[in-house]
């Protein structure tokens, strides 16, 4: 068998994820320690656990509806409501397998060849690989540490051709922390406004900000009409391996994105649905007792960060933060190499995230307080070493 | 500063990083170590304790629950009596409590027969105890909030995105 003309040319196309090799060093030793992973610590509330326990025990092992349960997608509309003020109603929601296939669904659903789907970075790395697996073509938007890393209105601008199909609003966002306040968001929605260009607002971190609540883009004036909202359980109520999403858009959207999930997917599991439902039901003071361990965290990191005089930008969403390392002389890669190698300490290089995260690390504190401390005395030992 | 909040991050954690504390209550070390010395002088904080599984150790040791029951005491009660039986120092708690019984208290011996000898001789004979019921821990698997059974370890890997 030739493997080599086996493959789908698109598919050729896709590398694979720079971090790779860095598995293959950190298995060379024994007492690493990580802050890199880009999911909570916190293990799924119990109550929650126990709702998808108790739907086995009855037996709740058939498929549910394509779009997902009625109860559950009405108590999404509520929570929605409740937690961020957005208004949708039950057959605007769509119940996905996580955020991920929600993603996935919408760039298939409105992407043609050759459309162009604008890609702020450094983000979250699927965007551009699905875009290309629909055949439409990433257009990335550097954002940069002066505005914070948020998507600028005049970057947007600059960006937009008359094949633009796709905005991608990753916000509070992975890698940076960034997060867009409404004024920020006016001023994109005010570009947007007479365009055609729909907006896919990856919210999956929607509810750890700190400081102020997060804003959805499709609460501004006009963008409720052209928004797809990803969000979903992994992130808020620290149910990653549940794989549980949530797609809210206009009617006509979330039944053509339904029509392509039912062919792909048929119904997300149904005992993550069960969960979910006892999550949004009885979940929200889970929420908030883990936002609150997070900023906690956010807060000793960061001053632990600038004490070494490394130079970063306050994050005031998700669980990362993106010290600056340019001022070192090693590309982000390097730096991240030497760093496991003679501290033993595993971070995920900027440039993992797009090129224009180079000469930043992404640092995740999804950890407990002990191992912070701990990788915080490694990482001054190694700049201290430079 | 958020008194119920404090007590309440002491009372899981008496070790919790003071620095922790001052950022989740919005206030300075200073105030958070001056807050806890006011509690502690109160009394409201009493005491702090290390949690020890003593079956991971070769210490011969049991612990028992005991039921009272206990005529009161005209004008004083079951005080009298509970405060009498918080002297002995091998008593670990003792719980005045409804239903059917009236005492509930734990104690820790090294044997089976030390543990028995103070029912016997302590215990049953102590002037309004009526009757006594023992009944003797065979594995603790939760004590004061933290498990001593089976933790739930990270399995998270060392690297994603």
């Amino acid at each position: 068998m030739n493997y080599d003309n086996l493959f789908s040319d698109k598919v050729k196309t896709i590398k694979p994820s720079g971090i790779r090799k860095f598995f293959d060093i950190a298995a060379e030793f024994d007492d690493v320690l990580s802050l890199s992973i880009g999911e909570p610590d916190f293990q799924t509330p119990w109550h929650i656990r126990e709702a998808g326990i108790e739907s086995l025990e009855h037996g709740r092992t058939k498929y549910t509806a394509n779009s997902g349960m009625r109860e559950l997608r009405e108590q999404t509309c509520h929570y929605l409501h409740r937690r961020f003020g957005l208004d949708y109603s039950d057959d605007e929601i769509l119940i996905t397998v996580g955020g991920s296939e929600a993603i996935d669904l919408a760039i298939r659903t409105l992407v043609n060849p050759g459309d162009e789907v604008l890609v702020p970075e450094p983000s979250f790395v699927c965007y551009s690989p699905i875009t290309v697996l629909a055949g439409g073509v990433p257009v990335p938007i550097v954002t940069k540490k002066e505005d914070d890393f948020k998507l600028t209105a005049a970057a947007l601008k600059k960006a937009i051709t008359p094949r633009t199909k796709l905005l991608i609003l990753p916000y509070p966002n992975n890698p940076t922390g960034a997060v867009m306040t409404r004024r920020d968001l006016n001023a994109i929605a005010k570009v947007l406004k007479d365009t055609n260009i729909m907006v896919l607002s990856d919210e999956i971190y929607a509810e750890l900000t700190y400081g102020s609540r997060h804003v959805s883009i499709a609460n501004i004036d006009g963008m409720h009409e052209r928004t797809i909202i990803i969000n979903g359980f992994s992130k808020a109520f620290s149910m990653t391996g549940w794989r549980l999403g949530i797609a809210a858009a206009p009617r006509p959207v979330i039944k053509k994105m339904t029509l392509v999930h039912q062919y792909g997917i048929m119904s997300a599991p149904t005992t993550s649905q069960y969960a979910a439902l006892e999550a949004l039901k009885n979940g929200d003071s889970d929420i908030e007792s883990m936002r609150q361990e997070y900023d906690s965290r956010r807060k000793l990191i960061l001053s632990g960060l600038r004490d070494m005089g490394l130079s970063c930008f306050e994050p005031f969403g998700a669980f990362y933060i993106f010290p600056d390392i340019s001022a070192f002389g090693l590309t982000s890669d390097e730096f991240c190499e030497r760093l496991l190698r003679e501290q033993r300490l595993a971070v995920v290089p900027g440039s993992a995230f797009g090129s224009s995260g180079e000469g930043f690390l992404r640092i995740s504190y999804a950890y407990s307080v002990e191992n912070i401390e701990l990788a915080l005395g490694r990482l001054r030992k190694f700049i201290g070493s430079l | 500063m958020n008194e119920k909040k404090l007590l309440a991050a002491l009372e899981k954690d008496a070790y919790a990083d003071r620095s922790m504390l001052a950022s989740q209550l919005r206030c300075s070390v200073q105030e958070i170590n001056a807050q806890i010395k006011k509690l502690e002088e109160q009394k409201v904080i009493v005491g702090y304790n290390a949690m020890v599984d003593w079956d991971k150790t070769n210490r011969d040791y049991i612990t028992a629950m005991i039921e009272l029951k206990i005529s009161p005491i005209r004008g004083e009660g079951f005080d009298k009596v509970a405060r009498r039986i918080s002297k002995y120092p091998q008593v670990k708690s003792v719980n005045l409590m409804s239903g059917a019984y009236d005492i509930l208290l734990s104690i820790e011996g090294r044997t089976l027969t030390e543990v028995a000898l103070f029912v016997s001789q302590k215990l049953a004979p102590m002037d309004g105890v009526l009757s006594t019921a023992t009944h003797f821990v065979l594995k603790k698997y939760k004590d004061k909030g933290i498990s001593y059974d089976v933790s739930e370890e990270d399995m998270r890997g060392l690297y994603n995105i």
